[in-house]
């Protein structure tokens, strides 16, 4: 289960020491955009003892390497990849021959240090109109990638529009990038909300992502962590739902019925599939739930 | 690793430690920190672990520690220890 991503600053050893107890099911702990172009040794190296030390419980790790455009990717990537974290994420990902690139390389380093092919998966950002309009081949380029993370910030740059709170501006890139995701059978994760203060407008925002098919979506503050995975968890009133449409099925299975309905409506295969995803978050958030099939 | 110029990693932010490095023929220590009574002897070890196996025989190691973990510690050291071995 993976709702919300945090970003921790990858030379902020306060930030890094306390990654796994701000509620976030992943964290990415940054060698780009937060480390200055004059610390990304000293941020690379903390990074790797971060990983090689501490005990990070009940959260994905997710490592997010400078661009290949830049002389630090395969070096961040030579102080990580033995560490095994769940993810890396490459950022500005525009085609699917950058995720190739990336793939390849950690490919030598697993195959160096002893480790399992494909230990360590891939969630490309796409932060460039290229990228988007790429969305589908890179989330299809590479059995490493398992997921696609949508960046809005730099995006809107290279769109040449403002960036508001409302996100009018990308709505076609988001929908584009959760089309793109589900065509190519993986996840998708919505850009942060940047505002930290506005905690009714991240509601919001997240609850919008949510609609439109996003997995989850990332955070730059902790204050934000709470709110994503509320919203991207199913309610009550969903779970108790999907339970009742599993019985149904059961039932009517037993009954030998071809056809059933619950509360007036016909049970057809997508309400089916759509029960079985509630009950597997389910499963993720609480633990092992009682099998209605 | 032989120490060649000056050169310096962390910050004085809280949970960190502030290294300096400098060129020396001996091999010299100073310890300043928040927690010096409880773990100097700690922190002292952790700098000559990195040391030890940077193969770094001489240098003035300065440390300001601010409450950094033990691989805060190293981590600063060994980047502190590269930046002056003009290795980054």
């Amino acid at each position: 289960m993976r709702r919300s991503m945090l970003f921790i600053p990858g030379n902020t050893p306060n930030l890094l020491m306390n990654g796994d107890v701000l509620g976030a099911d992943a964290i990415i702990l940054d060698l780009e955009d937060a480390v200055s172009p004059a610390e990304k040794d000293s941020a690379r190296i903390l990074v790797r003892n971060a990983l090689k030390h501490l005990n990070y419980k009940g959260c994905e790790i997710i490592i997010r390497i400078n661009p290949v455009d830049t002389d630090y990717w395969q070096l961040d990537l030579n102080e990580v990849v033995p560490l095994k974290p769940n993810l890396i994420m490459p950022p500005k990902v525009s085609c699917a021959e950058d995720v190739k690139i990336v793939s390849n390389y950690i490919a030598e380093l697993e195959e160096k240090y002893g480790m399992e092919k494909n230990t360590v998966k891939l969630i490309p950002l796409i932060e460039t109109a290229l990228g988007v309009e790429n969305a589908y081949q890179i989330a299809s380029a590479d059995e490493r990638v398992a997921a696609i993370f949508l960046g809005g910030e730099d995006l809107t740059a290279d769109l040449r529009c403002k960036r508001t709170k409302e996100g009018n501006e990308i709505f076609y890139s988001r929908s584009r990038m959760v089309v793109a995701a589900r065509a190519a059978g993986v996840d998708v994760y919505d850009t942060p909300f940047t505002d930290v203060d506005d905690i009714d407008g991240l509601y919001a925002d997240a609850a919008f992502a949510k609609s439109l098919g996003f997995t989850g979506k990332a955070s730059i503050s902790p204050r934000h962590v709470e709110g994503i995975n509320e919203v991207f968890s199913p309610t009550q009133a969903e779970i108790d739902y999907a339970h009742e449409v599993m019985e149904t099925i059961r039932i009517a299975k037993e009954q030998g019925k071809g056809v059933v309905s619950l509360r007036g409506k016909m049970i057809d295969a997508p309400i089916v599939e759509r029960a079985r995803q509630v009950i597997e978050m389910e499963k993720a958030m609480f633990g092992e739930v009682e099998d209605d099939e | 690793m032989k120490i060649t110029s000056t050169a310096v990693a962390g910050t004085l932010e809280s949970s960190d430690v502030y290294v300096k490095v400098e060129p020396c023929d001996a091999l010299e220590i100073s310890i300043e920190s928040v927690v010096y009574n409880q773990f100097a002897e700690e922190i002292e070890a952790s700098v000559k672990n990195v040391l030890n196996e940077m193969g770094v025989e001489s240098g003035k190691i300065s440390i300001n520690d601010k409450g950094a973990i033990d691989c805060v510690i190293q981590a600063r050291v060994e980047t502190a220890i590269k930046r002056a071995g003009g290795n980054k």
